[in-house]
């Protein structure tokens, strides 16, 4: 009887195998009709701005964001190009001295403080800002962050974009990562602290009081 | 101050936070008067809404009186205001559309990142309900510090008490948008799926927009009565199979507007519910929308849907087929407040809108957590619980 009832419960697992494979068979079937059959050999760039693209090629990590914010073109240039206003709304950004073209900062990092060094390659007055660190820096970074108008009036479109080679490749992104200090991150939140700045005259906080 | 704070699922306590201060220039301090539980409180009561930490104080329907201003408030010491639940910055993009609730700026850029993967976008600000809205601490409590209180507080003329302009930090701009959202037409047959404080304020609108008959769904009788006592026809649904009934009701072509003032968490013996259920139990992000699914079965073809009631996350067995194939409209959303107080704060003033007849319950402060419970297990007899800091006894 315990035999018996023991090749039944074989017999329904073959059952229960036979109907996956199945299944995953025809999965895999209209996959091939839908996609592999309409496969294109060669895809032209699209109009994605190009830190989105899935294909990177260099060490380098790629981050960046776009925002928009309802202000002139023109203060949002001249605010940014004045590098000792960023620790307002960069939350990461702690001390920054410019001398020159060439300005150093400190970031508070998971593994001690990093000092960035970096060097003003490209100013277009009101259109861009792009740097890029020195032999000095502890880190390789180059980015730049872009204005644009929007449609009219809806201000302005900023996007910044940051290419760096993480400390200690992969393992230290994630490490970055589980502090909240990766860039990506970073980034997106000064962004929005940046608009908020900006068009609200203050950041919000749902803290009760000050500090 | 003394302040309601929640504490995990079906516990919530009165105790002793910190009292607010002005932080950012925009603020505002208000000491409470008066301050409502909502059915959306309920879902964070049931722990259906993810993003709540222990010690959160709830509350988003409140008013009281200026106590201290910022230096960029146009509020002034002494003035009576009433605040919308939704934080709105009054400057970004949406802001100037005068889509409130969907404001830019009044989430914090770090809380942010908690509802822009879940919904594709990050959400606005609230009061007092969960971090994905904020984290900001809500109305249900001594004091409040109102950001952006040159945009949102409505000063209210005197001789209007509390009860009469309370509702308009909510619902009864809720329910006014949930009928507008249903675009009536003169003459529509229009259901409305929920007797709660939103149903019934969206009961009140459709007709005040010349709705030609409204039927009213719940399953209280209270509930049911207070309907019918605003002109609408009602259906039971634990006596009366409801498709079939808003059939017979409508000439045989469903209502031409339909709103669903239920929510995620739908009661009702049918499968759909108790699927729905069970997932809503086991974790979080599954709503249970019995109400939305009869909604989007019975309305007519080329019809309307609105859906104030509030959902958080997914859901499966939607009948998408329907929604496509009958040409409906379907429109959403956290009331944009700031957007019709000032019209329906005339309207109360000139008598033509009563918001008192909801109230079934005023209570101090201390006693807010027997609220909670009655008004989620005594729904019947509880239809709006009103709480009043500074005051001793139940009145
Ligand atoms: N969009 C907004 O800005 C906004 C604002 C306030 C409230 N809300 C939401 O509106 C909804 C209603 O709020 P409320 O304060 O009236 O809540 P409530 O809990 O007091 O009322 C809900 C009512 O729905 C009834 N109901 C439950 N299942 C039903 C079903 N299957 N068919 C018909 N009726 C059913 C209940 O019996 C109850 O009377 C909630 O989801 C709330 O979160 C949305
Ligand atoms: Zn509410
Ligand atoms: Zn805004």
């Amino acid at each position: 009887m315990s035999h018996h009832h023991h090749r039944n419960r074989n017999t329904g697992n073959g059952l229960i195998a036979l109907g996956v494979a199945a299944l995953a068979g025809a999965a895999a079937f209209a996959f091939y009709q839908t996609q592999g059959r309409n496969r294109v050999a060669h895809r032209p760039p699209d109009s994605a701005p190009g830190r989105l693209g899935r294909n990177g090629r260099d060490p380098y990590a790629v981050v960046g964001r776009s925002v928009l914010i309802n202000a002139p073109r023109s203060d949002l240039y001249a605010f940014w190009r004045d590098f000792s206003n960023l620790p307002s709304f960069m939350e990461n950004v702690r001390d920054v001295a410019v001398s020159g073209d060439v300005t150093s900062w400190s970031i508070p990092a998971p593994m001690g403080p990093v000092r960035v060094e970096t060097r003003i390659v490209n100013d277009k007055q009101n259109e861009q800002i792009a740097w890029r660190s020195t032999e000095a820096s502890d880190i390789e970074t180059h980015g730049k962050v872009t204005f644009r108008d929007a449609a009219p009036g809806r201000g302005t479109e900023v996007e910044a974009v940051i290419a760096y080679v993480p400390p200690y490749g992969e393992v230290g992104r994630w490490i970055a990562k589980a502090f909240q200090k990766e860039p990506a991150i970073q980034g997106r939140r000064d962004l929005k602290r940046l608009k908020m700045l900006f068009e609200t005259g203050e950041i919000a906080t749902n803290h009760n009081r000050k500090k | 101050m003394r302040a309601l704070t929640w504490q995990g699922k079906h516990d919530v306590r009165v105790e002793t936070v910190p009292d607010p201060e002005i932080v950012n220039p925009r603020d505002a301090i208000i000491k409470v008067t008066s301050t409502a539980i909502c059915g959306s409180d309920l879902h964070l009561y049931d722990g259906v809404i993810p993003g709540l930490i222990s010690g959160d104080v709830l509350g988003h329907e409140f008013m009281g009186e200026v106590v201290e201003t910022g230096p960029a408030s146009t509020l002034k010491k002494g003035q009576r205001v009433v605040v919308p639940f939704t934080i709105s910055c009054g400057k970004c993009f949406f802001c100037e559309r005068q889509q409130y609730s969907a404001c830019d700026n009044s989430n914090p850029a770090d809380k942010q990142d908690l509802s822009e993967p879940l919904y594709g976008h990050a959400m606005g600000g609230l009061f007092g309900y969960s971090h994905l809205t904020g984290g900001y601490p809500g109305g249900q409590a001594e004091y409040v510090r109102v950001p952006y209180s040159d945009v949102g507080p409505l000063v209210i003329p005197d001789g209007l008490e509390d009860d009469k302009v309370l509702f308009l930090s909510d619902i009864l701009p809720t329910g006014w948008m949930a009928a507008e959202n249903a675009d009536i037409e003169e003459g529509d047959v229009v259901a409305v799926w929920g007797c709660g404080p939103v149903g019934l304020f969206a009961v009140q609108s459709a007709l005040a927009m010349g709705a030609g008959r409204v039927i009213a769904i719940d399953e209280y009788p209270t509930r049911l009565n207070l309907a019918r006592d605003l002109g609408a026809d009602v259906i039971d649904f634990k006596q009366t199979p409801v498709l079939e009934t808003l059939m017979a009701m409508s000439g045989g072509i469903g209502p031409d507007a339909v709103i669903d003032a239920v929510g995620m968490e739908a009661h009702g013996f049918a499968p759909d519910t108790i699927f729905d259920n069970i997932k809503q139990h086991v974790g979080i992000g599954a709503d249970s929308a019995h109400a939305l699914r009869e909604a989007i079965m019975a309305v007519r073809k080329g019809g309307r849907i609105s859906i104030p009631g509030v959902y958080g996350g997914f859901l499966d067995k939607f009948p998408l087929g329907a929604l496509m194939e009958k040409g409906v409209q379907v429109r959403t959303g956290q009331t944009h407040v700031q957007r019709y107080t000032k019209d329906l704060l005339h309207k109360i003033g000139e008598g033509e809108i009563d918001t008192t007849f909801l109230i079934s319950h005023r209570l101090p402060l201390e006693d807010a957590a027997r609220g909670y419970e009655n008004f989620r297990y005594k729904q019947n007899e509880w239809t709006k619980v009103v709480l009043k800091p500074g005051t001793g006894a139940a009145s």
